[in-house]
Parts: structure tokens; C-alpha cells; sequence
């Protein structure tokens, strides 16, 4: 009797272990593709039927690099999410602070908005501020996207860390008060350094849905302010296509997106359903 | 505690963030409104004139949106019950005790799909998915069949999307679902396991409660990032070939910036803009029960 359960946990046990494999192959393989691919020579690349053991060289990365000028792409990238996170923080925390502490009239109707910012196609904004954009000549600056990307930055930054003020103990405000400390005193003495863990998730979160746009920095640059996921599609005009530099491009774009979002994991949920599943 | 904050120190801090979001949220969008009223063509913007909802009553009776939306929700009625299964599956077998390491490599794979830029998905696609040159042809090919056209199908175009959309989203739905499940009280679970040794039995009256919110909210926010959906679908098939893959975003974009009628694209978009207005109600009404 117990050896046939011994036999059937370790029997389970075995098929949980190759459907977890199953599993972990399936989401890391086209990773493992764009990398391969981007190590590939042009002729390599086109190879067919694939191959999948060969000599790897660097040669896509310092072409796309130097030549295609990817890494003004990549720096354009940098300034825009880093410039727009920062915005979105220095705006979005005295404002989730508000929401989480005051008591005013048209509080349900700011969350509703802001849930709304969450739902909206791009397309709907990218049309408008486009033409708004061309008449005062801002078009193809880092500016523009700045200020778009904070539309929807601005709404995750300050869903995370009403969530976070909220469990900030009350008699800790109340104390404060007690002494005389003003509400802003309090929100950055007190509140907002026990909060600092939120702000940081909510800061890599705006940097990945900024450093991973594409239709705005389609619509909105051209050459100068051009952001690298714009240029990586760039690539894709013409006949025949330089999948090494496509995918050398690529990887370049993903890699530090990923490092972040493995930082930020244990968040991802709460910050991609705006707080409601924890 | 909230009788005592006075108006200003609530406008001094809510008040920065919210004039912000109406300059660029709200500004354009009124801008928007007044675009979809108007004749509104880019190459003729000497010819702009007021035509009330004419752009409206085009819109309406356009084949051309209705089967851009059409296709938008084939699209998720298609790949959302494979996610939702896939990812409960996933969820489960995550759930279950033993192999605790090998669970934490997976939750982090998991986090891979989701995080890669939508754009480049869809760049990785047109590699994987080529003709000739793209390994899914191989591996198709090692199992026997003929190399399949994937990209240059209009059916085998929309499956192309379809896998990519799973690929990417069914993470998303397995995380969500996996907090829910861990909602759900240990003693019921355990409980339950010693009344029954039917998963099935136990996922039905026991889990299920607790995965309604999560499931919920899947519902809602996979419907409106199905109808946000660009990046990928454009670096992929840009809509095409034909029309088969024009989803509404990619519709929109098309006829604002490449047809350059904004007036009808703003039309559309403010078309678009009301269904996403009633899925956000539904989306507070169900999952945030303590605002409302």
C-alpha cells in the first residue's frame, strides 16, 4: 500500500517536473531565438532550414551600434523613460497621498478617470496630439514624449502608492499632528520614506510601459527624438531584411526591460491590474 | 481626520497631477471631438469644414470598422478561453506543493513573455514565422508536414497573432489567477482535500469562489488591451496581408496617418473611446467594491 503511493507521488512528481520544463521552455525559447539570431552573420541568418549550432559573432551588435546609430535611439529611449518616470513620481505621490489621507467630493470620479487613463487606446490621444504637436513645432522632440507618456504613467504611479499610503498607520498622522506638523511636513517626513518600497515599483513600472511604447514615438518622432523600438521597426522596410540587426537591435531593447521586470516580479500583478487583484 | 485638511493644502497636492493629466488628457481629446465634427484631411487642410456627425454616420456604416472590430474580438474570443485554461492549468499546477525551486524559475520565466516590448514580439515573429528561413517551419517540419506560409496567409496571418497574443498573455492570466488562488483559506483547502481526492470537485466549490475577482478582472483588462493592441500586430503583419489582420487600432492608425483623414480616424477613436468608458464603469463596479 504505501509503496504504490510512494510510486504514485513520485510518479506525480515527475509529471509535474516535465510540465514545469514544458512550461519554462515555451516562454524562454523565442528568447533564446532573438539572441542566437542576433549572433548571426546575414548569410547565416538566412539560412535555410535554420541553423541552430555556429560560430557567434558580435559583428550585428557593433554594426547597429556604430554604423545604423541604434545607441542615439537607445539614449533617446533613456532620457524619455527616465524623464518621464520622474515626472510621473514627483507628480503622482503627493497626489496618491491626498487620495489616500483627505476626504473631498469627486474623489470616486478621479479614480474613475484615472482607471479609464489605464483602459485607452494610444491611438485615441496619438491623433490629436498629433496635430496639436505639428502647429507648435514640438513634433520629433523628447518633450512630447515626456508629457504623453504621463498620461499613462501618472495613473499607475499614483493607483500604486494610494495603495501604499493607505497602510501607513493613521496614529502616525495623528501624532504629527498633534505637534504641529503641517500635512506636507508629515507626507515627506513620515508617510513618503515609509512608502519609498511602492514608489520604486511604481518608478520601474512607468520606466518599462515607457521604454516599451511604439505607437506614440511612431506617430511623434522622426530622426531626432526617435526612440529605439522606432528605430527596430524602422529596420523592417526594404526587401531583404537584416534579421541579425533586427534582432541584435532587439535584444538590446528587451534586455534591460527584463532585468527590471524580474526586480519588480513579485508587483507585476498588482501594477498591471491597477491594485484590484493583489 | 478628513473634516480638518482644508481645501488648499488638498488642492495644493492633488492639484499639480490632475492639471497635468487634463492638459494632456483631456485638451486633446476635446481637440479630438472637434476633429471627428469636421472634414479633416491632412493633404487638404485648406478644405476644413464643419460637417456635424457626418464622420459618425460614415463610421457606423463603414464595413470596413465593423470588421476591424470584428476581427478585434475574434481575436480575444479566440485567444482569451485558451489563456483563461492554459493560464488556470498553469496556476494550478504552480499551486501544488514540492519542486519549490523549479516553481520559483518558473514564476520567473513567466515574467519574460510579459515583459518584452510589444514591438519586438512582433519583430521576433517575422523571424520565427518566415517562410523559408523561420524555425517554427523547421520544427513543423521535423513532425512531418510542409512548410507552412504563415505570414502571407490571411488565415495563417490571424493564427500568427493569436499564438503571439497567447504567448505573451497567458503569464499574465497564470499570475493573476495564481493570486487568487492563494486567497483562498489553507484550512478549507485542506479540508476539502480530505473529503475528496477530485481536483475537479475541489476547483468547483472551493477555488472558483475565490478566482471570481481575478477572473473578472482578466476579463475586463484582456478586452481593453485587445482593443489597445498595436505594437505587436503592426511590427508583425501591419494589418496585413489584405486586411485580415487590421485590427481597430491598426484601422484607426491607417486612416489617420496613412489615408490622412483625421476627421473620420478621430470619429472612430471617439467611437472607441466610448466602449472603453463603459468597460473601466464595469471594471469599478465589479473589482472595487469600497470605492463605490
Amino acid at each position: 500500500m504505501s509503496t504504490a503511493n510512494q510510486a504514485g507521488a513520485s510518479h506525480r512528481i515527475g509529471v509535474q517536473l516535465l510540465l514545469l520544463l514544458l512550461i519554462i521552455l515555451f516562454c524562454v525559447f523565442p528568447f533564446y531565438w532573438m539572441v542566437t539570431t542576433s549572433l548571426k552573420t546575414q548569410v547565416l541568418a538566412l539560412e535555410s532550414p535554420p541553423v541552430w549550432v555556429f560560430e557567434p559573432t558580435f559583428a550585428n551588435y557593433t554594426e547597429v551600434l556604430g554604423k545604423d546609430g541604434v545607441g542615439k535611439t537607445l539614449i533617446n529611449s533613456l532620457i524619455v523613460a527616465v524623464s518621464t518616470t520622474v515626472l510621473a513620481v514627483l507628480l503622482g505621490c503627493p497626489a496618491a497621498y491626498a487620495l489616500a489621507r483627505f476626504e473631498f467630493r469627486g474623489k470616486k470620479d478621479l479614480w474613475f478617470w484615472f482607471i479609464t487613463n489605464r483602459m485607452v487606446s494610444p491611438i485615441v490621444l496619438a491623433l490629436p496630439f498629433f496635430l496639436i504637436v505639428r502647429q507648435i513645432g514640438l513634433l520629433d522632440t523628447h518633450l512630447v514624449l515626456i508629457l504623453i507618456y504621463l498620461t499613462f504613467n501618472l495613473p499607475i504611479v499614483i493607483w500604486i502608492c494610494t495603495d501604499q499610503f493607505r497602510a501607513v498607520p493613521f496614529d502616525l498622522n495623528e501624532a504629527a499632528m498633534l505637534e504641529g506638523a503641517s500635512q506636507w511636513r508629515i507626507f515627506r517626513s513620515i508617510c513618503l520614506p515609509l512608502a519609498m518600497p511602492s514608489v520604486a515599483v511604481s518608478a520601474i513600472f512607468s520606466f518599462i510601459f515607457s521604454w516599451n511604447e511604439l505607437m506614440y514615438a511612431l506617430v511623434l518622432t522622426r530622426n531626432e527624438a526617435k526612440t529605439a523600438p522606432a528605430m527596430a521597426v524602422s529596420f523592417m522596410e526594404g526587401y531583404n531584411l537584416p534579421y541579425g540587426k533586427i534582432m541584435a537591435t532587439s535584444t538590446l531593447i528587451v534586455i534591460p526591460v527584463v532585468v527590471f521586470a524580474l526586480i519588480a516580479s513579485k508587483h507585476l500583478v498588482r501594477g498591471l491590474t491597477m491594485g484590484a487583484v493583489k | 481626520m478628513s473634516a480638518t485638511t482644508r481645501r488648499p493644502t488638498i488642492i495644493a497636492f492633488l492639484g499639480p497631477s490632475v492639471l497635468t493629466l487634463i492638459i494632456i488628457g483631456i485638451g486633446p481629446l476635446l481637440y479630438a471631438v472637434w476633429t471627428s465634427l469636421h472634414y479633416f484631411n491632412l493633404t487638404k487642410l485648406k478644405q476644413v469644414e464643419f460637417i456635424g456627425v457626418e464622420n459618425y454616420a460614415t463610421v457606423l456604416s463603414d464595413s470596413a470598422f465593423w470588421d476591424a472590430m470584428g476581427r478585434t474580438f475574434l481575436l480575444l474570443g479566440i485567444s482569451l478561453p485558451i489563456q483563461i485554461a492554459l493560464g488556470l492549468c498553469i496556476a494550478l499546477l504552480l499551486h501544488q506543493p514540492g519542486l519549490t525551486f523549479l516553481k520559483t524559475i518558473t514564476r520567473l520565466s513567466l515574467v519574460l513573455p510579459m515583459a518584452t516590448t510589444y514591438a519586438v514580439v512582433g519583430l521576433l515573429g517575422q523571424v520565427m514565422f518566415n517562410l523559408n528561413y523561420g524555425v517554427v517551419n523547421q520544427l513543423f517540419g521535423f513532425l512531418g508536414f510542409d512548410p507552412i506560409n504563415w505570414l502571407g496567409d490571411t488565415t495563417n496571418a490571424f493564427i500568427t497573432i493569436i499564438f503571439w497574443d497567447i504567448w505573451q498573455w497567458t503569464p499574465f492570466v497564470t499570475l493573476v489567477l495564481l493570486a487568487g488562488l492563494t486567497t483562498v483559506p489553507s484550512e478549507i483547502e485542506e479540508a476539502a482535500k480530505l473529503e475528496t481526492k477530485r481536483w475537479t470537485t475541489i476547483l468547483r466549490y472551493i477555488q472558483l469562489p475565490y478566482l471570481l475577482p481575478a477572473l473578472t478582472a482578466v476579463l475586463i483588462l484582456r478586452t481593453a488591451d485587445t482593443l489597445k493592441l498595436f505594437d505587436m500586430v503592426f511590427t508583425l503583419t501591419r494589418g496585413g496581408p489584405g486586411a485580415s489582420t487590421e485590427l481597430i487600432s491598426l484601422l484607426i492608425q491607417r486612416v489617420g496617418f496613412r489615408a490622412f483623414d483625421q476627421g473620420l480616424a478621430s470619429a472612430q477613436a471617439i467611437i472607441l473611446l466610448l466602449v472603453t468608458i463603459v468597460l473601466s464603469q464595469l471594471y469599478i463596479r465589479l473589482l472595487y467594491k469600497e470605492v463605490r
